[in-house]
């Protein structure tokens, strides 16, 4: 079991690295939905003891679902509203955003295991590969100006807390669970509206241009 | 002995990639030997020197191919000995090849032309990405194996470190490649057939060099290959009986079968744009630096 989470947490931080690297909105997406797969099976692998119960598996069914299929289809969805297909021009570049990338990686592995949990962890990656993911998150969420770019880097930022999460997942409550997820769901559906709305009043998804914004004629005159 | 090897097969490899090449574009190719051939021809004839080149040009091929040399003689062959191992010797491989890398530049740069500098210039900064990927790849091997001189962590390669370190060592192998391709100038890094000034990195260096120089220059690169190749056959044949014959065979195939790799990647992939480069090259130093995460969080794990 410790085998197979460990080759999952790998591919988690795989998929990290190429969200760095991409530009193109598809292929972000794509790994966010792949990134949700695995952490569906994460809590599966990370159980110890070996046991299934109900309640793991309908937790696992319900993060698959949600993360794997539904918020992937919205942002789809929100790319072909928007026709926008690439990230072009971020605040970082992309060989620069992997080398930052490695760092935050470094730091990660760094601070996972000076922290020691009171829960001996399923694999010595777990807490590392959830702080990265977490940085990973915040750092597309910085550099990054499409507004969709940034609901892929709070989706990735959300996916780290989870995978932190499954360290405790036998004990955390299923409603807890549960109830996180709608929130991030809810979340992805209020985003994916707002995109849409962006994009129709001021022709982009700029976010970084919204800092401008002022009422009435000013604004005007800026675009 | 590893060395030895190496040195004998080097040209051959580079008549299989020539061949795999020829193979999938429907030729018959150049003979296996041809770059024997051609090397044998080079070293007969006579050398060429423009009037604005200084010494610095003609130290540039024989500094370069002594430090390669120098290299090979630390490389492993699988099981097969290298001739000298200490721990840490693959940091002195790594900078001797800079060392060989910085002549080639110099000696570039030595003929004062502006097409020759471009081609240094771009050497230079890919190989400032590439030196990474390669430490960082053979310390995640280290890691793993626990072993710090390059004999040493590749005699301890064999299926029962694959079950154990799988993750670790399946990510170096392809940072290995990626960095095999990129240091000999391989497709999609670099294109070796091509002589289109706004495409080519390495080959241009080298423009201005003849004869024995010339000759020099293949002989190196034709090592450089195959001491790349020997690492990778290294990690993908882990075959390590004692049996000093059946060792060396088996690392010898897969030796040539890192050279039909490469000559299959060549046929089947076209060139990176030169701007996508520098961001594979930074790719293949991630995966290495998360196969030396992965290599520590096994050492951590109780």
């Amino acid at each position: 079991m410790t085998m197979l989470a460990s080759i999952a947490l790998v591919l988690l931080v795989l998929s990290n690295i190429r969200l760095l690297g991409g530009s193109r909105l598809g292929t972000l997406i794509q790994t966010v939905a792949i990134q949700g797969v695995i952490l569906a099976f994460l809590p599966l692998f990370a159980h110890p003891g070996g046991g299934l119960n109900y309640e793991l598996l309908a937790m696992a069914a319900a993060t698959g679902l949600i993360k794997g299929l539904v918020l992937p289809r919205m942002l789809t969805r929100a790319v072909r509203d928007v026709q926008v297909r690439r990230e072009v021009e971020p605040i970082v570049g992309y060989s620069t955003s992997l080398l930052v990338g490695l760092a935050a990686l470094a730091v990660s592995a760094y601070l996972g295991w000076k922290l020691s949990p009171a829960e001996p962890a399923v694999s010595p990656l777990l807490v590392p590969v959830a702080i990265f993911t977490v940085l990973v998150g915040l750092f597309l969420i910085m550099t990054r100006r499409k507004a969709l770019t940034q609901v892929v880097g709070y989706l990735v930022f959300e996916n780290g807390i989870y995978t932190f999460g499954v360290s405790l997942a036998y004990r955390q409550p299923l409603l807890v669970e549960l109830s996180v997820l709608l929130d991030v769901f809810v979340g992805v559906f209020v985003m994916g509206i707002i995109v849409f709305h962006i994009q129709r009043e001021f022709d982009h998804i700029d976010a970084d241009k919204l800092s401008l914004l002022r009422d009435g004629e000013s604004q005007e005159e800026h675009q | 002995m590893a060395a030895i090897i190496l040195l004998i097969f080097a040209p051959l490899l580079a008549g299989v990639i020539n061949r795999a090449k020829a193979f999938f574009a429907g030729r018959t190719g150049q003979p296996l030997l041809q770059v024997y051939f051609d090397i044998a021809k080079l070293l007969r004839k006579g050398v060429v020197y423009s009037r604005t080149t200084t010494w610095v040009f003609r130290a540039g091929p024989i500094v370069s191919l002594a430090a390669v040399l120098c290299a090979a003689c630390m490389i492993p062959l699988g099981g097969v000995r290298a001739l000298m191992s200490f721990p840490g010797d693959f940091i002195l491989v790594a900078y001797l090849l800079g060392l060989a890398r910085f002549m080639t530049v110099l000696a570039a740069l030595d003929t004062g032309s502006a097409f020759e500098g471009m081609g240094a210039s771009r050497e230079v900064q890919f190989a400032a990405l590439t030196e990474p990927a390669l430490l960082l790849a053979l310390i995640s091997i280290g890691s793993a194996t626990g072993d710090w001189s390059l004999h040493e962590m590749f005699a301890v390669v064999n299926a029962h470190a694959w079950a154990a370190h799988g993750a670790v060592l399946a990510m170096a192998t392809v940072a290995l490649l990626a960095v095999l391709l990129v240091e000999n100038s391989r497709v999609p890094f670099d294109d070796p057939n091509t002589h289109l000034e706004l495409t080519m990195i390495h080959e241009v260096m080298v423009l201005d060099h003849s004869g024995p120089d010339l000759a020099f220059i293949e002989f190196g690169a034709s090592v450089k290959f195959a001491m790349f190749a020997a690492l990778l056959s290294g990690l993908i044949v882990p075959v390590r009986t004692g049996l000093a014959w059946v060792d060396a065979s088996a690392a010898l195939a897969g030796l040539f079968a890192v050279a039909v790799v490469a000559g299959v990647i060549e046929s089947c992939m076209a060139r990176l744009r030169i701007l996508r480069v520098p961001q594979m090259l930074v790719a293949a130093s991630v995966l290495a630096g998360v196969a030396i995460l992965v290599a520590l969080a096994q050492g951590v794990a109780p």
